[in-house]
């Protein structure tokens, strides 16, 4: 294991792919994700990392070029944000449907209309049934070592399916911070070579995506959906194997703080550090709040949240995005769900915050705290089902 | 007696300084743009700058017209519907070499084939001003980027090429360096009926510049000032010799009809029955 080493998580989520010894990456720029693609084109240019890299001409052609190198059985990469998510919108459909394990570092950010180049989760929420096992990682090291396990959960032949690896753009894309690096030995030992089940080639030529008649596209898709849930046991036991090997846990659901709190906070991403320091804030004045961060969000660990909040009184979703005329954000909607069909007794505020790159303190959160703790269920002044933190009238 | 026009009333009030790097072409561009405006008459009003993402896709931030501002390389699909539904309104379509020919290279072939009557001046900097310096699909084969850091293995488009063949009424190309002669095509442009492109060579001393060691932004574009030689000139050379240059000036001028006539003509038949 080596020393911490100080470095811009962009750079470290490229070095993390190329320790994974990704064989093929196609992508194109867009802020916030543009160190990634820039250091991979270098690396791979320079021979640092033994690769075919394609500089193609938007995300459409990137995911498109991917899913291609996939097919040939290259374990492939690729990074975007944002229009570009929303671009690859299409093939990121294909990749899941024909089973290929694409990893793709996705660098959330806003979504135009009005343009905003800053973060929050706009672009992966509305990419959250495509298909794609998706991660959430709220630090540095977080980023590397889950794009490391991402390649090993996505090419499990029980699995087989592409991945995503979350991580907040600029709050976390751009920050220099230590992170360890494990070594290539170690990697190699961790994640042994992709070995595909069906590749396009000669000796033995496959057809893939072909059409599906009525009697047959439900019982694809059936199985595909089978799959990714499927996947949540081998997305355990790849932490599991990562923790053994490398000492750092992980585990699908992480929390904080949760055996004294009776109100909990949930959210996924880099705001959870915020989180955690508000507990602290309020642990100093004897006060208990608690946190549960999904660190998986497809396919949805809702079993593993039961667990952890089945003697809680209120839980706090804090969402990064607009629920666009739905009754709440996407993963209130989930842990509604949930909470209907496992009959828990809790309390459910949602909060949406930090759209477009607004910055939310704790103090800000330690007022919803509050606010929520000494109070039955809350009523909003415009929609009653969600708060808007900060929002101006 | 010439009169000399600011465009001043189409800038908007307390905009500047712009936030393009010293050096750039990007205000030159948008001075010779904004003077063609006035010279022609423009309202304000019944004029639209559409615009897509990109350091020059900045420039509907400075513009006291109608402004757009989509996606990337969607500014000419955007243009399209509004010419086609309003065809009142002047529209003008600013892109980058990103939004013209790279990511948005189909709605340009597709526009120009259509010969929709909008008007695109495209600002060609070789590469990714905005997002720091990638490869684009002008960037020349064997040149450096951010994303070519051992040179670039592909080889470059030729914007104004492309819109000959695939249809455009009006081609023309110049400098930041060469601004009258700009201003005087960007104003043939907008004049023509039908798809119109004005290709703008223009200097990017922070990245592109930087990256191929082209020296200070003056320098720069003296460079582009002595690659860029009169399309007769040009058309004198011998291939080998053509190496390095581009054509400057109306390269093409033609008077096909657009797309609303055309389609208007359909109309009117088939009402008839």
């Amino acid at each position: 294991m080596s020393a911490d080493k100080g470095m811009e998580v962009s750079i470290a989520a490229s070095v993390a792919a190329k320790l994974a010894r990704v064989e093929a990456v196609a992508a194109y720029p867009i802020t916030p994700q543009t160190h990634i693609v820039e250091h991979l084109a270098e690396i791979v240019a320079n021979g640092e990392l033994d690769a075919a890299y394609i500089n193609v001409e938007s995300e459409h052609s990137a995911m498109s070029a991917c899913v291609g190198a996939s097919a040939t059985g290259a374990r492939t990469f690729t990074s975007t944000s944002a229009q570009g998510m929303e671009l690859m919108h299409e093939i990121l459909f294909i990749a899941s449907g024909m089973r290929l394990p694409i990893v793709m570092a996705s660098v959330n950010r806003a979504l135009s209309s009005p343009l905003s180049i800053w973060g929050d989760h706009s672009d992966v929420m509305a990419a959250r049934d495509t298909g794609w096992i998706m991660l959430f990682t709220e630090n540095g090291q977080e980023v590397v070592d889950s794009i490391i396990m991402a390649f090993k959960i996505a090419e499990d032949r029980r699995v087989l399916l592409p991945a995503m690896v979350n991580l907040d753009g600029f709050s976390l894309s751009h920050v220099i911070e230590p992170i360890q690096f494990p070594s290539q030995e170690d990697v190699d030992r961790f994640l042994p070579p992709y070995a595909p089940l069906y590749t396009l080639h000669p000796d033995k030529p496959v057809t893939m995506g072909a059409y599906a008649m009525p009697e047959l596209y439900t019982e694809a898709k059936y199985s595909q959906e089978i799959a990714i849930r499927n996947s949540k046991a081998v997305i355990k036991e790849v932490m599991e194997q990562f923790s053994k090997d490398f000492g750092r846990k992980y585990n699908i659901v992480e929390t904080y703080n949760i055996e004294k709190a009776d109100t909990v906070f949930m959210a996924l991403g880099s705001i959870n550090e915020n989180i955690k320091t508000a507990i602290d804030l309020l642990k100093d004045n004897g006060k208990e709040l608690g946190l549960v961060a999904p660190r998986l969000f497809r396919p949805f660990p809702a079993d593993e949240l039961v667990e952890v909040l089945k003697t809680k009184k209120k839980l706090a979703v804090f969402e990064r995005v607009m629920p666009g005329g739905a009754m709440n954000g996407p993963l209130y909607n989930e842990i509604a769900s949930m909470v209907v069909q496992n009959g828990l007794d809790l309390q459910l505020e949602n909060y949406i915050f930090g759209l477009g790159g607004r910055d939310v303190e704790p103090e800000e959160l330690i007022d919803v705290f509050e606010q929520i703790s000494t109070s039955a269920k809350i009523t909003h002044a415009d929609n009653k089902n969600y708060g808007v933190i900060g929002v101006r009238s | 007696m010439t009169v000399f026009t600011s465009g001043l009333r189409y800038l908007k009030e307390g905009v500047t300084p712009h936030m393009w790097c010293p050096g750039c072409g990007n205000g030159i561009v948008l001075s010779t743009l904004l003077r063609a405006f006035e010279e022609l008459g423009y309202r304000n009003e019944e004029t639209v700058v559409v615009t897509g993402i990109g350091c020059w896709g900045k420039a509907d931030d400075y513009v006291v017209t109608n402004g757009f501002h989509g996606t990337h390389g969607r500014a000419l699909a955007f243009a399209t519907g509004m010419k086609a539904f309003n065809p009142r309104l002047n529209v003008v379509v600013l892109m980058g070499d990103g939004d013209c020919i790279t990511i948005g290279g189909n709605h340009f072939i597709h526009a120009a084939r259509r010969n929709i009557d909008v008007t695109a001046i495209v600002v060609n900097n070789l590469n990714y001003g905005m997002t720091g310096g990638q490869v684009s699909g002008t960037t020349p084969f064997g040149m450096f980027t951010s994303t070519t850091t051992y040179t670039n293995p592909e080889r470059d488009l030729d914007i104004c090429a492309i819109a000959e063949v695939a249809g455009a009424n009006y081609v023309a190309r110049g400098t930041p360096w060469h601004g009258f002669e700009l201003e005087a095509n960007i104003k043939e442009a907008l004049n023509k009926r039908g798809f119109s492109v004005v290709e703008v060579m223009s200097p990017c001393p922070t990245h592109y510049g930087k990256y191929n060691r082209m020296g200070t932004p003056v320098e720069m574009l003296k460079k582009i000032r002595e690659m860029a030689l009169p399309k007769e000139e040009y058309a004198r050379l011998s291939p080998s010799q053509k190496e390095g240059y581009f054509p400057i000036g109306k390269l093409v001028d033609r008077d096909d009809p657009d797309f609303n006539t055309r389609y208007d003509e359909v109309r009117s038949r088939a009402m008839k029955g």
